[in-house]
């Protein structure tokens, strides 16, 4: 654990701003060239419905690479592991009715317990 | 389309209040959890809690923060972590351009869109895309910066507990935490399937977006969006233009 005296000026805190800066200002051009663009694309238009497709397919791609290919932590587990948990979390989530919270902690737990003991 | 009835909140300070309150749902509880797991991995890679925070506060969105984590940890040159995280965060574009005609009314200056698209994210995005077009117009703005604003706060602080957590919590528990966010974002949008167009798009992508992944790493989502989102969208227009041709000729 770092000491919070080891002061802002030693290499250590330095070095990661210029990789922490970059992705700071790739993630904010999407977010200010997207409020930029939309003003010029009427809603009504089948471009603005084509945009709209686009961008649930991309949160569909990035949501499902998150679960079967993660970086990350989670990639030390089993791709059976790391379904078998969602594949849990979907069945409880229509069995209770589409409880969010129910199904999102069903699928957590069994993750966890997975990574414990092993693939059931 | 299912069409659910308008609401009103009354006035543009409970717009406010009643965004605030919806964040500190479900949102408050799984954001904050997955920021735990954040803040773990940050200090297990070694850098200070202030990297950390400085990564919640102006690149909020998870998996552009993960990247860059585990990018920052491999060594990898800055034109490389840029280039991933740009490619992993291009869906922040066509989200900001469609939910911008949702939030947006004549009064706020438009600085404000440009300060307020920071906090664009997916979940803010969804709850967003589902409250504000039933709301008034003077509403939703207000409705979607009391939402997004709270739970940022709520990531930053779950940031710092987490960063100083993983002496105590074991690793699966953390892999726990790590997991709770992509499997909400996925029932988020189970939950919202019955949109024309959306069911398509979001299967299409889902099935697309591992598959690319295996071709290429850093190209995959947007190959994803272009191919499945073209594909969806022709299934949808054809699907519109038969139903209005069936309305003419009955």
């Amino acid at each position: 654990m770092t000491e919070l005296s080891s002061g802002f000026l030693t290499p250590e805190f330095l070095a990661p701003l210029a990789a922490l800066g970059a992705a700071a200002i790739v993630t904010y051009f999407w977010r200010a060239l997207g409020v930029a663009v939309s003003g010029k694309v009427d809603k009504d238009s089948s471009l603005f419905r084509w945009v709209t497709c686009v961008a649930y397919a991309l949160l569909a791609g990035l949501i499902s690479r998150m679960i079967l290919l993660p970086i990350g932590p989670l990639a030390e587990l089993g791709i059976e592991q790391r379904a078998g948990a969602t594949v849990i979390s979907l069945a409880v989530f229509f069995l209770t009715r589409k409880n969010l919270l129910i199904g999102v902690a069903s699928g957590a737990i069994a993750l966890v317990l997975m990574a414990k003991l092993g693939p059931l | 389309m299912k069409s659910s009835p308008p609401r009103d909140f009354g006035s543009v300070r409970l717009a406010y209040i009643n965004g605030c309150k919806d964040a500190f749902g479900i949102p408050a509880i799984i954001l904050g959890s997955t920021y735990m797991g954040f803040g773990a991995l940050v200090s297990e890679t070694g850098l200070e809690i202030w990297h950390a925070l400085l990564s919640s506060g102006i690149n909020w969105a998870i998996p552009g923060q993960i990247a860059t984590m585990e990018l920052y940890a491999v060594d990898a040159s800055l034109f490389a972590i840029a280039a991933a995280v740009a490619l992993i965060n291009c869906r922040l574009l066509p989200m900001t351009i469609v939910l911008m005609p949702h939030i947006r009314n004549k009064t706020t200056p438009k600085i404000a869109y440009y300060f307020m698209s920071n906090f664009i994210a997916v979940t803010g995005w969804a709850a967003a895309m589902r409250q504000c077009p039933l709301l008034p117009e003077e509403q939703r703005f207000p409705y979607f910066i009391g939402f997004v604003i709270p739970l940022w706060s709520i990531c930053m602080l779950s940031t710092a507990v987490g960063y100083y957590l993983p002496g105590i919590l074991p690793g699966e528990i953390t892999m726990g935490l790590v997991f709770l966010n992509p499997v909400y974002f996925m029932l988020v949008f189970v939950a919202d399937f019955t949109q024309p167009g959306r069911p398509t798009a979001l299967i299409l992508g889902a099935i697309l977006g591992p598959l690319t992944f295996l071709l290429s790493p850093d190209w995959n989502l947007l190959i994803t969006g272009l191919i499945g989102g073209t594909i969806a969208f022709y299934i949808a227009e054809r699907q519109t233009r038969r139903k209005i041709r069936k309305v003419k000729t009955e």
